[in-house]
């Protein structure tokens, strides 16, 4: 069934230049294909994006999208080439169908909290899949949240975060989540600048006081947990940090990090003085930060780190002594900072420039052993020759982002004030991979609209596989029904696979939950998640089995004193025990197993009045306590459509009220 | 003559069995065959249920072997609830504990048969011989048991009426459409039935020309 359907639509694309195909079943011939493209209105150029994209039932996408959910905080797989939203992750928001912050992972979004205080909202930003050998290899996830300066891990096996870090050093980040190519460290530059830790000051001791900083956080791939102790941070000049990428092959052990502000300017609109924007934008170029990460972790590990706000943190001036940080002068405004794929160029843009920047990292080596520099900045941080250490400048368009690679020798260069995407030659050894010149232009596909990042299949790995490419368009203005003012945002694939000028569009995917940035895509089959947790009451947050676990046929309620312990198993279509009974103050610990072992058989359990909602995937265990503050009677129920017996598997909570 | 020596009966001359090496080989050679093949039908499935439905593509499978229930048990145990079936643990639990411990005793009463070359050895045979169609006579007994005493006060009792499952063949329950077949484990004693059979044929045209000229011998002697 499935062979001759996808039979009929791979024909499909073939339908429009080819005249004769016979066809079996009634009323799906090739006239009829015609008919319906006739009758909606589509070219052949639509026919064949479909026979690229459709993706009849049970068809399984070749890609994943990990993309980051802007502001809702969390990150979204999407399927490619279907396009189809497969999986919300939450992160570092309340999310209640995974019943994450109502009973299960309140623990770890706790470890977000902000000065003590719950900030339950983020801003993802960056995903970053961990890398072995500077490839993904489908184990991890990373993620920033660019409004908290948090950063979080996801585990691949479940989907589920299992850490959330908050940042001592800066209350935002932009420069992060990235790994370095074994996943030794994740990387977490800092954006605006404050005194270290946040500290109250005024704007006029911004260049003595202010601070931006970079974070790494050592990743314990053992543990799947970042780990703090091990973790360390560098002191750097209160510029604003944007984004950052890590060094590989020839260039593993650095890392580059933009910076936009190099000015230091502290607006003041308000006080007739000219605002961040224009203050900012003042001179033609910012520093491109350059810095050797593996001496750092020695300058670290030989404890030549202050302590501020409890964190070990490389001072600006031990950094400069210790030769761990030299700046190129890079176009202003610099967005994307993307490593080729060999390691060994760099690619930059600035949006008000219309060039690319491709800095040669064997010539930044070079001009750092030959102190090329051309100067320091204020801060004596040496700043390297721009002209020793650039290897050249592609004019691409207007609003150049950010830099994708494919595996031919193309990069692919997010275009925002022209609205498209620019595919352009690499020189040097990856020349000869295309047949245009090095270092040109080759066409521009436009897009729709205003778009940010852009991702090419694996295209910031080692070995890119090229096929796909994503644009994560920031508007969408015309494209789908207005849906009320607020419109999605619109992922738009295109096809990368064809050379030279054959780069179309071939699908759009409205994103109407958040505003995601940047995206990962990962082949689909280096991923090996559990359609199951392992055994029969796992706990989800430690990652093993939960000891206290309730099994069958040991369901029961203690009581010691004032606090009641439920063991509580779900399967369908019941809970056991149904009736649950304590009196008004009591301490509950309720923990509840879903014993089943069937894909796809997840069960809710809510109790609503007390905020419960948890999500209990065949066989985890979650642990839930509360203090019963309200007296009454309280029906709790499974929240997952789990069968035909659904609305009966239900219970009663009574809670006596105390006189 | 002692009752042993009646029940064993006649030993074989070494010259005798020289010379006739396949008439006497034969019937040893079967009996041994047939104890392979039970000692592997004890590492293979002996019967296999397959459960389709519309929600189910995968299939669902109850893989049964002598000793032991594979497959898809906690599943089909959470499907049965809804219809009052005890869980199928509860099923054959005795038939299971001894399976194997029954089939290495057919193995011995096989290796004691071919020591033995009167009529006696059918008695040690019959056992084995029979087995293919006591598990399935056996299995049939359970499935009834099961299907026809559901639990009245189960969710859907009033929907489904006491039913017996097929032993081989198609079923429905419900969605479920059901395909109960035999595993390689009862093919392998089935045809070690088949090779019994033919070890006793062989047997019994080995020694019955012996047995018949001791008792003419003894006739004999006798008269005399």
């Amino acid at each position: 069934m499935k062979r001759r359907r996808r039979g009929t639509w791979i024909g499909l694309g073939v339908v429009a230049s080819l005249a004769a195909l016979s066809t079996t079943v009634a009323g799906q011939s090739l006239s009829d294909v015609q008919k319906v493209a006739k009758e909606r209105g589509l070219s052949t150029a639509d026919l064949l994006a479909a026979a690229k994209t459709y993706t009849p039932s049970g068809m399984i996408d070749e890609y994943l999208i990990f993309s980051s959910g802007g502001h809702s905080g969390q990150v979204f797989v999407i399927g490619v080439p279907s396009m189809r939203l497969l999986r919300t992750i939450a992160v570092f928001t309340p999310e209640s169908w995974q019943g994450w912050g109502y009973g299960t992972g309140n623990e770890i979004l706790e470890q977000g909290l902000v000065n003590g205080k719950a900030n339950l909202w983020g801003d993802t930003h960056h995903p970053a899949l961990s890398e072995t050998n500077g490839d993904y290899d489908g184990q991890w996830l990373f993620i920033n949240d660019k409004a908290n300066a948090r950063v979080a891990v996801i585990d691949l096996r479940d989907f589920e975060t299992k850490q959330i870090v908050k940042n001592p050093l800066t209350l935002s980040d932009h420069g992060g989540a990235f790994v370095t190519p074994n996943t030794e460290y994740v990387i977490e530059g800092g954006q605006y600048a404050t005194p270290l830790g946040s500290t109250f000051d005024t704007m006029d001791n911004y260049q003595e006081n202010f601070r931006g900083s970079v974070t790494f956080w050592k990743f314990d791939r053992k543990k799947g947990r970042i780990d703090k102790e091990r973790s360390f941070a560098m002191e750097l000049p209160p510029y604003w940090h944007d984004i950052a990428d890590a060094g590989k092959l020839v260039s593993d052990g650095w890392i580059f990090l933009n910076s936009l502000n190099s000015e230091m300017a502290t607006g003041g609109i308000q006080d007739k003085k000219p605002p961040f924007e224009a203050g900012a934008s003042r001179n033609t170029t910012d520093y491109l930060h350059i810095i050797d990460w593996r001496k750092a972790e020695q300058v670290y590990k030989a404890g030549k780190v202050e302590m501020v706000e409890g964190f070990p943190v490389i001072t600006l001036e031990t950094a400069i002594a210790e030769g761990l940080m030299y700046l190129t002068p890079e176009p202003r405004s610099p967005h994307g900072v993307d490593v080729a794929p060999k390691g060994d160029f760099i690619v930059v843009s600035g949006k008000l420039d219309p060039h690319v920047t491709v800095y040669n990292f064997n010539k930044i080596q070079k001009a750092i052993a030959n102190k090329t520099f051309s100067g320091k900045d204020p801060y004596g941080i040496p700043i390297l020759d721009f002209d020793a250490v650039v290897e050249a400048q592609v004019e691409v368009g207007l609003g150049p982002l950010h830099t994708q690679f494919g595996p031919d020798g193309y990069a692919y260069t997010s275009l925002f004030l022209d609205s498209a995407v620019a595919r352009w030659t690499l020189g040097g050894s990856y020349g000869a991979g295309t047949p245009e010149p090095d270092w040109t232009l080759v066409t521009k596909t436009p897009v729709h609209y205003n778009v940010g990042h852009i991702g090419v299949a694996e295209g910031d790995t080692v070995a890119p596989d090229g096929k796909y490419l994503v644009s994560f368009n920031k508007w969408s203005v015309d494209r789908f029904f207005h849906p009320g003012p607020l419109l999605p945002q619109n992922f738009q694939l295109i096809d990368i696979s064809g050379k030279g000028t054959n780069m179309p569009v071939l699908y759009d995917m409205p994103i109407g939950m958040g505003e995601p940035h940047y995206a990962q895509i990962i082949k689909a089959d280096k991923l090996h998640p559990w359609s199951v947790y392992p055994e029969i009451g796992w706990d989800p947050v430690a990652q093993q089995m939960d000891p206290m676990a309730p099994k069958p046929r040991m369901e029961r309620v203690e009581r010691n004193g004032s606090t009641v312990e439920v063991y509580m198993t779900a399967v369908r279509s019941h809970f056991n025990p149904e009736h649950v009974t304590v009196k008004e103050g009591d301490h509950v610990i309720w923990r509840i197993t879903n014993i089943e072992r069937a894909v796809d058989a997840t069960h809710g359990f809510a109790l609503p009045q007390y905020n419960i909602n948890l999500s209990l995937e065949p066989g985890e265990t979650a642990t839930i306590e509360f203090v019963a503050d309200r007296a009454g009677t309280f029906p709790f129920y499974c929240s997952e459509f789990c069968s035909a017996l659904h609305l009966e598997m239900m219970g009663y909570f009574m809670v006596e009220p105390r006189d | 003559m002692s009752v042993i020596d009646h029940i064993l009966g006649p030993r074989l001359e070494p010259d005798l069995v020289r010379k006739h090496a396949l008439r006497f080989g034969l019937p040893g050679f079967f009996l041994l065959a047939a104890r392979v093949l039970l000692l592997v039908s004890l590492f293979l499935p002996y019967w296999q249920l397959e459960l389709h439905a519309p929600q189910y593509p995968d299939n669902l499978y109850l893989i049964a072997y002598v000793n032991h229930l594979e497959g898809d048990v906690a599943e089909i145990d959470t499907l049965n609830h809804y219809i009052g079936m005890r869980p199928l643990e509860e099923a054959a639990r005795i038939e299971r504990s001894l399976g194997v411990y029954i089939l290495i005793g057919f193995v011995i009463l096989l290796e004691l048969a071919s020591y033995i070359h009167t009529r006696w050895a059918v008695l040690l045979v019959l056992p084995a011989l029979t087995f293919p169609g006591v598990f399935l006579l056996d299995l049939y007994l359970w499935m009834r048991h099961f299907g026809l005493n559901l639990d009245p006060e189960a969710p859907l009792s009033t929907a489904i009426d006491p039913f017996v499952p097929p032993v081989l063949g198609k079923g429905a329950v419900g969605q479920f459409e059901t395909i109960a077949m035999p595993g390689p484990g009862l093919w392998l004693s089935i045809a070690a039935s088949g090779v019994l059979i033919l070890a006793l044929y062989f047997h019994r045209r080995a020694y019955l020309p012996l047995l018949r000229r001791q008792k003419e011998q003894s006739q004999k002697e006798q008269g005399n």
